[in-house]
């Protein structure tokens, strides 16, 4: 009952939409290569269903592999930050500047370094993508010490590396899938856009546009529905984990 | 006999934005094996900075602090004591049992070993059913009985305790302070005990040692010499005694400081 109640309103403005969206562009309103109307969208993605799956999981796997990559790079990076003071104020200025620079800026200049057949510089793209909310986010959860835990594992006359790893990152772990949660869908927005530059034409990046530049928007569309349905995939799976690993509900090891 | 603490001579001063804070002055005070000593005073009279300097969590401005015959710094590098604060402390994500074996885990004892002391503590402390549940489910006394637990992991000759029961309601309190003294019966640790209850000072104390306010000095040391330390010793007048030289230890020099100290 209640799950219909939450349900029920988005689904109802979206079929809505669809109507209207339907209606003004088989009335004549918007021209079809603008816009193509939601069945005929429908019946290109019933003519490439497997295609766009196939294209889901390339670009998927670049997504899953630089998102993987970037936040062991951003937690790592992280615990190192908290672990020394130097190299706090050296990283995370860095990584700011990072943060502030367009991200796909790079899809290019990766793709010259590394020769534009390979996986690498798209992976790359998407792993420098989400090392920022990762880094961001593990830093703040490591500083959320207890006070008192601080001076238990002083008075027990252990390591910094031992309180970093008995204490700090226990502490920490909510706020890194936090992070990752932020991460997620940023992953596959990086992988997709990434692929606009060039490289492999496997992924749906380089689908939409080629479908794009050939006008059979229909199809584009259908590729775009894939990204949402990849990215929505990936935004959930983050969002599991972040519940599995929240305070409240994490069981005793 | 090497007394189980000694500190002599003890300041502590300490810079705060609204300046420097002159927090202890002039501690002198030996502490005897098996002692049970509590330091007590108004708020903010320094008595937990006290034990802190014991435990090498603070060091003092000047001074020099002994535990057990060596400077309180090596003796904190050779888990010479366990410590209680007012909060409990525990590992949210650890089990209670797991929170027990805390620092028999980090100084590198086997699992069985770890695990049947644990089990041996959680008995002690009256949690032996308890030990698979997770600190957050358990009331506040019982999670304040796993620190005490956890103090008393490694068997330590010294115990330093910081209001461990200042949060608990008054029957729970009493109960706990009888365990604490059956269990240092069994044990024979020496015990330093923050408190700012008179009566609980008292009931515990083989020696109430008392502060006056800022800057902490300690104004006197109460003997206690109750015949027994049961439920029965409340009522006994040897514990009205003790109670009524605390107190006016305290109310002397509070007057004191009001009308001669008065900045």
């Amino acid at each position: 009952m209640t799950r219909l109640k939450v349900l029920a309103p988005p689904v109802v403005v979206g079929i809505a939409a669809l109507l209207l969206w339907q209606i003004v562009v088989v009335a004549g309103r918007i021209a079809t290569f603008v816009l193509p109307s939601p069945t005929a969208i429908a019946a290109a993605f019933g003519t490439v269903a497997t295609d766009v799956v196939q294209a889901a999981i390339a670009t998927g796997t670049t997504a899953l592999i630089g998102l993987v990559a970037g936040s062991l790079a951003g937690i790592v990076a992280a615990i190192l930050a908290a672990r020394f003071r130097l190299l706090d104020e050296v990283l995370s200025p860095l990584s700011a500047a990072a943060n502030a620079m367009p991200i796909i800026a790079l899809a290019p200049v990766f793709n010259a370094m590394f020769g534009s057949t390979s996986p690498v510089p798209r992976r790359l793209v998407v792993a420098v993508a989400v090392f920022f909310p990762l880094f961001v986010n593990t830093a703040r959860g490591l500083r959320r010490i207890d006070p008192v835990h601080a001076e238990l594992m002083s008075s027990l006359a252990v390591s910094g590396w031992a309180l970093t790893r008995y204490v700090r990152l226990p502490t920490a772990l909510p706020f890194v899938f936090t992070g990752l949660r932020l991460a997620s869908s940023l992953a596959v927005i990086a992988a997709v856009v990434a692929e606009y530059f060039g490289g492999r034409q496997d992924g749906l990046g380089s689908r939409i546009t080629s479908a794009a530049s050939a006008t059979a928007y229909p199809r584009a569309w259908s590729y775009v529905l894939g990204a949402v349905a990849l990215g929505l995939v990936f935004y959930l799976a983050a969002l599991m984990l972040e519940r599995l690993f929240s305070p409240t509900t994490r069981r005793s090891r | 006999m090497t007394p189980a603490v000694r500190i002599e001579n003890l300041d502590m001063r300490f810079s705060t934005d609204r300046g420097e804070v002159h927090a202890l002055s002039g501690i002198d005070l030996s502490i005897e094996p098996g002692a049970f000593v509590s330091l007590i005073g108004p708020s903010g009279c320094g008595k937990s900075t006290l034990l802190r300097c014991i435990g090498n969590l603070a060091t003092p401005t000047s001074g020099r602090v002994q535990v057990g015959g060596r400077t309180a710094h090596e003796a904190r590098l050779a888990h010479h004591y366990g410590i209680a604060f007012q909060q409990a402390g525990l590992l949210e994500w650890r089990s209670v049992q797991r929170n027990v074996e805390l620092p028999l885990e980090l100084h590198g004892v086997g699992k069985r070993e770890r695990a049947e002391r644990a089990a041996h503590l959680l008995e002690l402390v009256g949690l032996a059913d308890f030990a698979r549940m997770r600190p957050s489910e358990l009331s506040g006394g019982m999670q304040q009985r796993v620190a005490i637990a956890r103090s008393l992991a490694e068997e330590p000759p010294l115990l330093l305790m910081d209001e461990p029961f200042g949060a608990l309601d008054e029957m729970t309190r009493e109960r706990m302070q009888a365990e604490l003294l059956a269990i240092r019966e069994r044990t024979g640790t020496t015990v330093v005990f923050v408190t700012h209850s008179i009566a609980e000072a008292v009931f515990l104390s083989t020696q109430v040692v008392v502060m006056s306010a800022r800057p902490g000095r300690i104004v006197r040391i109460v003997d206690v010499d109750l015949p027994s330390r049961d439920e029965d010793a409340r009522e006994h007048p040897q514990f009205f005694a003790g109670i009524t030289a605390v107190r006016e230890a305290l109310r002397g020099r509070t007057s004191a400081a009001l009308h001669g100290d008065d900045r």
